[in-house]
């Protein structure tokens, strides 16, 4: 019981960063209905970004954490947000009214060379960083186990129910989320009733390139090490957990997230550590046998 | 009527002027992206210093390089092609680009007349026929995908899985079984099919963009098998001293019952090399005959009318399901022959040769022959990878390159290096269909126009 | 005397969710003949159509399709391509849907891609180059040349149907539809942007797949002039619900038609329109 209990944070923990890089899948593929397969780098990018700042604000003297914390933060997630929208600028925009396949190709080569240049850049070694945030909480005891509740798991599912509640705000109250919301019903009459097309879509990616760095952010504090291939399993899981939720649904992304870093967890301290992988597939390609458009996904009724 | 007066010159400089002022304006603006893309992942160098920890060193001077050249580069597209505005395209004038689609039949037997003298003109250089091998395997392996994705206009990500089942059962089947190569070939070839079977039935009803993910990760979920199986598969240490191929039944030693001998020929290892040659050659030269041979089947005409719209050809009496089967079981099957084969050249394999990027490498070779062109995917494989080999001094930097050159060529040609259809039977005239107006495969809703 | 029977709806009821399109909806479309659908728009014309068609399963409701030899097919159980296939309903759809990167006659090629697989041997024997294969090809070949020419499109066989003309599209989309052999043929508003001279030409070719091949005619349209002229039955559906069925000349004049389509008059206006002595 215990056991389960802790596995149930760790997975929450686990799902909350991958439902952060989630929310960058579906909001992409809701406004222009492509996968972006270079997002998982972009996240990978947002950890190095965080990693190299904190070494550069240690360097300069900047100890106190959560000064450093916030700084880190606000410089990932700026500089982050800016390869999210140079990657848009470059691979995608000239291939918006292009065919299917294309920007997917595009993608997938975006993704080589971010992980190409990461590699480059900074070696192919890991590279760890001490932990920043010690101590937590034992919540109870039993059985000889403590359910453990660190400080930085709690900062890590702190930080993203703030950033959701934040981004569904943004989403339904202001005037970006209304134009991002009729980009993703009808993207031609949104251009011809004077919406900028063209801004709403970059600040898509932008905003999910943010994200991505805040969940790269809380990779680099949880794990502890980052090294240019997170990115890709991370990308994957996170877009299978966008589909679990139903692409295109915000909540969903979160909520498949969540599913996922549970099913991960649980797969992994129950069961066998060497397929919790495999898990997270399988229980997708269940339930989209029975629910084809994830699990809080619009169905989608064909009108012929 | 007297001519109007010309306008006074003063205005032309103020006009180049301002012309100059938003060039450097652009350019100024990309240099300070460059700068806050790169201040810290180039500006920084992270190191693993002596006591395990992360230290760092500056390289501000290549910071300020590069800075300098996106500054420069920018400026100077800014000044020259503003007024210019010439795609590489419109510079080839009309009659050779009609020139040069009459002579895409030409180009396809004096491909394949060139692939059978490859042995022959390098007979010497072994290095080119191992790239020759690998150009080869990887086109078969573009055809194979090519009947999936350009055919029937399923997007399959997970299209490594083959492959690497096909490897897999060779090197089992040959190694419990010790069966010559002949026949564990079409063995492991039914073996992938069945595999397309099994994988393509849970995923038929999914539309584009699950389709895309759920293929996806059955390729992973076929290299984790792969990888943890250990007592069938040999983990991570893969399976070696796979039976190597004979020239039927003649093994390629330098014994006195071995192929040269028994040719009257000096022995080199030079022989088995070639004979592979020639044998994947065959193995592509089939698979592309057999692809032909579809297209012009009712079959092939099903696949085709699925990618253009699957609503009509449900409304036309066409099963979907069988047809989307069929797809993903005959690219399966040649996949599973391309994996056999892959075993048999080099004798051992991992996981490590069936990643995701593998998949990606294949799709990308597929999407960049264009419109479901045998000839494209075959230019597009010996492109691409004799580009990569072109490029081996570069090291590290050749995999940027490569991504880098996969964006710019999909964003010159985004259908590809072939950009019409041929269609598979004509009434009078045998005309080819523009790339506009087909379809391509489906990422994502069906829009019901 | 009434035809036999081809096709009979039977209190159909179509529910999306907290809204139905069509409701308790019962008619009877007879042998070799032109029946007509028509009603205002959201009358659940097209719905109904999709139902009969296998695109969507009736919630509630038996719809029965008999051919003249006998054989007997409930629509509501099978899947959408057997529909097509053995209960040889075929239908055209509002917005075209033409196999656009495909040549005309690949379009009408892959409409009889049923009796061709099997005389492919399910692609076995054709892969091999069997003679029955090629005739069967063949055969294919010269019926689609026959619809071709009766669309007047034969000269531009080898070109793409996605480059055609609107008008030409449609025409090509019933082409397709007459070679898959049907005994039932749905059009969703065949007229629908033609000129006056396209629709005297659509009336004489449906008249001529009338009588000439025996298929019966389901038709939704909102032309009048094509409806009233070739149409031996219409149906009128509004809201979903059946209003008025009958030949042209009772629908014609049938009071709750006019009040659908033109409205009715408003009680208060008539009165003060006494009033003030109008």
């Amino acid at each position: 019981m215990e056991y389960f209990v802790q596995q149930l944070i760790n997975g929450i923990t686990l799902g909350s960063i991958y439902g952060l890089i989630a929310i960058g899948y579906t909001m992409v593929y809701g406004i222009i209905g492509m996968i972006n397969f270079a997002h998982g780098d972009i996240f990978m990018v947002g950890a190095f970004t965080a990693l190299i700042a904190f070494l550069v604000l240690v360097a300069v003297g900047v100890t106190a954490v959560p000064l450093a914390l916030f700084l880190v933060l606000l410089v990932a997630m700026a500089l982050t947000a800016l390869y999210g929208w140079t990657v848009e600028r470059i691979a995608y925009r000239p291939l918006r009214h292009s065919f299917r396949l294309a920007p997917l190709i595009s993608a997938i080569g975006m993704s080589i060379v971010l992980q190409n240049y990461v590699q480059v850049a900074q070696g192919a070694r890991v590279k760890p960083l001490p932990p920043l945030i010690r101590g937590g909480y034992t919540l109870f005891e039993g059985n000889d186990f403590a359910v453990r509740l660190s400080n930085i798991q709690i900062i890590v599912v702190v930080t993203t129910l703030i950033l959701m509640a934040g981004f569904s705000f943004m989403v339904a109250r202001t005037r970006l989320g209304r134009n991002m919301r009729a980009c993703e019903q009808d993207l031609k009459m949104a251009a011809l009733v004077g919406i900028d097309v063209d801004r709403t879509i970059s600040l898509t990616f932008v905003i999910g390139a943010a994200l991505a760095a805040v969940a790269g952010l809380m990779f680099l504090l949880y794990y502890g090490v980052v090294d240019f291939f997170i990115g890709f399993l991370a990308g994957v899981k996170a877009f299978t957990a966008a589909v679990l939720g139903g692409i295109g649904s915000l909540p969903g992304a979160m909520l498949g997230g969540i599913l996922i870093g549970l099913i991960e967890t649980m797969w992994s301290a129950y069961f066998s550590i060497e397929y919790k992988d495999v898990a997270a597939f399988a229980v997708l390609i269940i339930v989209l046998i029975f629910l084809p458009t994830g699990i809080l996904g619009r169905p989608e009724v064909e009108k012929v | 009527m007297s001519e109007p007066a010309p306008p006074p010159r003063e205005s032309e400089p103020a006009a180049k002027r301002l012309d100059v002022l938003a060039a450097v304006k652009e350019a100024a603006i990309a240099a300070l992206v460059a700068f806050g893309l790169f201040v810290l992942l180039i500006g920084i160098r992270t190191e693993q210093g002596p006591t395990g920890a992360l230290v760092f060193t500056t390289r501000f001077g290549l910071l300020a390089e590069i800075v300098a050249a996106v500054f420069v580069g920018r400026l100077l597209r800014a000044l020259t092609w503003r007024d210019a505005t010439v795609s590489i395209n419109s510079l080839v004038p009309g009659s050779v680009k009609a020139a040069a689609s009459d002579l895409a039949v030409y180009a396809a037997a004096a491909f394949v007349a060139f692939a059978l003298l490859v042995p022959i003109i390098f007979y010497t250089n072994r290095y080119v026929l191992d790239l020759a091998i690998l150009i080869v395997t990887y086109t078969m392996l573009g055809f194979g995908l090519n009947i999936v994705v350009g055919l029937a206009g399923l997007l399959d990500l997970g299209y490594v899985a083959f492959y690497a089942v096909g490897a897999y059962s060779y090197a089992l089947i040959a190694q419990s079984f010790g069966l010559s190569f002949w026949i564990c070939l079409p063995l492991a070839g039914i073996l992938a099919a069945f595999a397309g079977l099994l994988l393509g039935f849970p995923v038929l009803r999914l539309r584009g963009d699950y389709l895309a993910i759920v293929t996806l990760g059955f390729g992973e979920i076929i290299r984790l098998i792969l990888l943890n199986w250990q007592d069938l598969t040999g983990g991570p240490n893969g399976i070696s001293a796979i039976p190597r191929p004979s020239f039927f039944g003649l093994p390629f030693t330098a014994a006195d019952n071995g192929f040269a001998a028994t040719f009257g020929l000096q022995y080199s290892p030079t022989h088995r090399v070639v004979f592979l040659y020639y044998l994947v050659l065959a193995l592509a030269l089939l698979t592309n005959w057999v692809t032909l041979r579809l297209r012009r089947l009712p079959i092939g005409r099903a696949w085709e009318a699925l990618r253009e719209d699957e609503i009509a050809s449900r409304a036309l009496g066409i099963n979907t399901t069988t047809t989307k089967l069929t797809a993903f079981s005959m690219g399966a099957m040649f996949g599973g022959l391309a994996g056999a084969f892959f075993a048999t050249r080099q004798g051992f394999i991992s996981p490590e040769s069936f990643t995701f990027g593998e998949s990606a490498l294949v799709l990308a070779i597929v999407v960049l022959g264009g419109m479901g062109s045998q000839l494209g995917v075959a230019v597009a494989a010996t492109a691409m990878l004799g580009g990569f080999e072109l490029f081996r001094e570069f090291d590290q930097y050749r995999m940027l390159v490569f991504g880098a050159a996969m964006v710019a060529i999909v964003i010159y040609r985004p259908r590809g290096l072939v950009s019409t259809r041929t269609p598979s039977v004509f009434l009078h005239q045998r005309k080819a269909v523009p790339a506009a107006i087909v379809q391509d495969a489906r990422t994502g809703v069906e829009t019901p126009t | 005397m009434n035809r036999a029977e081809i096709l009979t709806v039977e209190h159909l009821t179509m529910r999306f969710g907290g809204l139905t399109a069509v409701n308790d909806l019962s008619f009877v479309a007879r042998e070799r003949e032109i029946t007509a659908l028509i009603g205002p728009n959201g009358a659940g014309k097209t719905t109904l159509f999709n139902c009969i068609t296998g695109f969507y399963k009736p919630t509630v409701g038996r719809l029965r399709l008999a051919h003249p030899d006998g054989a007997s097919f409930l629509l509501e159980r099978l899947p959408g391509f057997r529909i097509a296939r053995e209960a040889r309903v075929a239908r055209t759809f509002q917005n075209v849907r033409l196999f656009a990167g495909m040549t005309l006659l690949e379009n009408l090629l892959v409409a009889q891609h049923n009796p061709l697989m099997l005389a492919s041997g399910f692609t076995v024997l054709g892969l091999f180059g069997s003679r029955a294969y090629a005739r069967a090809e063949a055969a294919a070949i010269d019926k689609a040349r026959y619809w071709l020419d009766r669309v007047g499109l034969a000269p531009r066989a080898d070109d793409a149907a996605g480059a055609l003309p609107y008008g030409a599209q449609r025409r090509l989309e019933i082409a397709r539809a007459m070679c898959t052999d049907p005994v039932l043929l749905c059009l969703d508003e065949p007229a629908a942007g033609l000129n006056n001279r396209e629709s005297v030409e659509l009336n004489e070719f449906l008249r001529a797949i009338r009588d000439e091949h025996g298929t019966s005619i389901l038709l939704i349209e909102h032309d009048m002039g094509v409806v009233m002229e070739i149409s031996d039955r219409i149906i009128v559906l509004d809201y979903g619900v059946k209003i008025a069925d009958g030949a042209p000349s009772e629908v014609r004049n049938d009071a709750k038609v006019i009040a659908a389509y033109l409205g009715v008059a408003d009680e208060e206006v008539a009165s003060a329109g006494l009033e003030v002595g109008l």
